[in-house]
């Protein structure tokens, strides 16, 4: 069992503090110190720290920051260093939280990790919607520039650095980091063919790293303190803490930044007061609709990424009963930590209805340019409607796993997983549902 | 009839084109921009930025159609983003949907006087679900009875999203 309330406490230390919102009040709390010593050190040096570190991408990926970093070519002669604040996967509310209360770290992590990536010219793409967020950072970087914290020869060091907010204006797509490049270049955010990936071929076809708020974040800690030290707060090969984002039908939802020993029993019963109206858990999504759900008798697994990935007490997810999904040579999916976005449904929940909901979202996001996804995700959504809504008809079930299978591994972003993985582990698990609003179909849903 | 930005948009694009090696990437400012002062982008106001950026029309076009916020039609002040997404649903988004639908009288995607209904996906609220935004203000854990207390205060407060470009 974790002791979670011991947890250090890293991004969201400063939640609730006005005052370290102002540049002022977060230099006093020693703010921008760790850039001071990040510019004594080897840029090498502090990615060597980052990969020491387990840092793992807080977006939804989990893949390995400092092996990211490394992707970068050595001779390279432009480079970029792109935030992606584009948080919209739904159940996630972790990264807008994080920008509003501590914008002054996020730029700190920035400044480090563009000095360590020799990135001049870089940006925070923030999502259009975030309206308050945006006027908070531009005000933060205005402040930084106005303190040689951005700009020419930063501290006296000769590194240069800038640092421009843009804004979205609507796609959840422009998560994907590639449409967020094609977006940030003035287009349409519709994905690229990898490879080449963005280390090697990014923003004006320049290597460029694209990471997440939370992630970037985490760098001034790790610098500061040493790689050993955050890989030490998190198991196996995931360094520091989690902020997990949690939603749906508990007592007490929030962010809250937890350790990844944590169960997902734990963070409902303890960190969150347990299930609302004294009612048991039926499905919970662990990080962002795009995930396959757990079932109550799931939830003792610790909350962190490879757990999640590969512990046996998961069943994994199937195309049809008895079939598992393969995920490629035959490997099998259970779940993700994903995006850290805990959604938890009662079990008064209507589960065909919420997955019609989940559905409606994706055919709404599809960008449209793989026929598979465009297509597929309207029919999941049209089938997914007729089943929720009453009007469901025999072999509909049947007919919306045949749909996912179809869209998985088929197109060029992961968006189209993000639809069929939901979809195959809702009808896994909660199959009966389903077939209930079929028997019942033209009664009142 | 041919539109024009003024001194302070151009002000801001001429100052946004030196963060980028191109006129492109500033297209979404722009667009954001023409629509604060034209209140909708018409095929004028596409034309302008067109222009502006010495882009093909095509290409602004294109970009101004894939992106939801924005819109070819003129639309309220008040832009009352509603999330329905499935935190927001779990906790009863649409029943406060429907009352301000109710209340309003119109459906969503409509306007009344000076609000306009959008139904949102996700807008990482979901911790104080059901979530709106309106410009730089979130209302929070909203329930169906707050209709008219949101509504009195955006009266007297209004939050156009053209506020912060």
């Amino acid at each position: 069992m974790s002791q979670w309330k011991d947890v250090t406490k890293l991004v969201t230390a400063k939640f609730g503090n006005e005052d370290a919102r102002t540049l002022a009040g977060y230099e006093k709390l020693g703010g921008y110190q760790v850039l001071r010593k990040a510019l004594g050190m080897k840029p090498d040096d502090i990615t060597a720290e980052v990969k020491a570190s387990n840092l793992r991408g807080r977006g939804g990926a989990g893949f390995a920051t400092g092996v990211k970093w490394g992707f970068v070519p050595k001779d390279a002669k432009a480079v970029h260093l792109v935030c992606n604040c584009d948080e919209s996967e739904p159940g996630t509310c972790k990264d807008r939280e994080l920008v509003y209360w501590d914008p002054h770290l996020l730029i700190e992590g920035m400044v480090i990790a563009a000095y360590a990536l020799k990135a001049t010219h870089n940006y925070i793409y923030i999502r259009g919607e975030m309206m308050r967020e945006y006027a908070v950072l531009a005000k933060a970087v205005e402040e930084a520039y106005g303190r040689g914290y951005l700009g020419k020869n930063i501290l006296g060091s000769g590194f240069e650095c800038h640092l421009t907010v843009h804004r979205g204006a609507g796609a959840y797509i422009c998560g994907e980091e590639t449409a967020l490049l094609n977006s940030l270049e003035g287009r349409r955010g519709q994905p690229r063919l990898k490879p080449p990936f963005p280390a090697i071929k990014g923003l004006f076809d320049e290597p460029t790293i694209v990471n997440n708020v939370e992630t970037l974040m985490n760098v001034p800690f790790i610098v500061d303190k040493g790689g050993a030290w955050f890989a030490a707060l998190g198991p196996g090969r995931s360094g520091g803490t989690r902020t997990v984002c949690v939603s749906g039908h508990v007592n007490k939802p929030g962010v809250y930044e937890l350790p990844m020993t944590i169960t997902m029993r734990q963070i409902i019963d303890e960190v969150c007061g347990g299930v609302w109206k004294g009612r048991k858990v039926k499905a919970v999504i662990p990080g962002g609709t795009s995930m396959p759900p757990l079932a109550e008798d799931e939830l003792d697994v610790p909350s962190e990424f490879d757990a999640l990935m590969t512990d046996e007490r998961i069943k994994p997810v199937e195309v049809a009963p008895g079939k598992n999904f393969d995920l490629g040579g035959g490997r099998v999916l259970r779940t993700m930590a994903g995006s850290g976005g805990i959604v938890v449904m009662d079990d008064a929940t209507d589960i065909p209805m919420a997955v019609w909901r989940i559905m409606k979202f994706y055919a709404h996001e599809s960008c449209g340019q793989c026929t598979p996804c465009r297509e597929g995700t309207g029919w999941l959504e049209k089938v997914a409607r007729r089943v929720a809504f009453g009007q469901g008809k025999p072999g509909d079930i049947d007919l919306l796993a045949s749909i996912a299978h179809g869209i998985a591994g088929n197109t060029i972003c992961a968006l189209g997983d993000a639809a069929a993985w939901p979809m195959l582990g809702f009808l896994t698990k909660f199959r009966a549902d389903f077939e209930a609003k079929v028997a019942h179909k033209g009664a009142a849903a | 009839m041919s539109l024009e930005f003024s001194a302070d948009a151009r002000k801001k694009i001429s100052d946004l084109l030196q963060k980028y090696p191109s006129s492109k990437p500033v297209v979404l400012a722009a667009l954001h921009l023409a629509q604060k002062e034209h209140g909708f982008l018409s095929d004028d106001a596409l034309k302008l930025v067109a222009e502006t950026l010495d882009l093909p029309y095509a290409h602004v076009y294109g970009v101004a159609t894939f992106y939801t916020m924005f819109r070819r039609e003129p639309a309220a002040k008040n832009i009352l983003r509603i999330c329905t997404n499935i935190s927001c649903m779990l906790r009863g988004a649409y029943d406060v949907m429907a009352a301000f639908e109710k209340k309003l009288g119109v459906k969503k995607g409509g306007t009344a006087g000076d609000f306009t209904i959008v139904e949102e996906e996700c807008i990482a609220a979901c911790a104080n679900a059901p979530a709106i935004v309106c410009g730089t203000r979130y209302f929070l854990d909203v329930e169906p009875k707050d209709v008219d207390t949101i509504l009195d205060e955006l009266r007297k407060t209004p939050r156009p999203e053209g506020e912060i470009v």
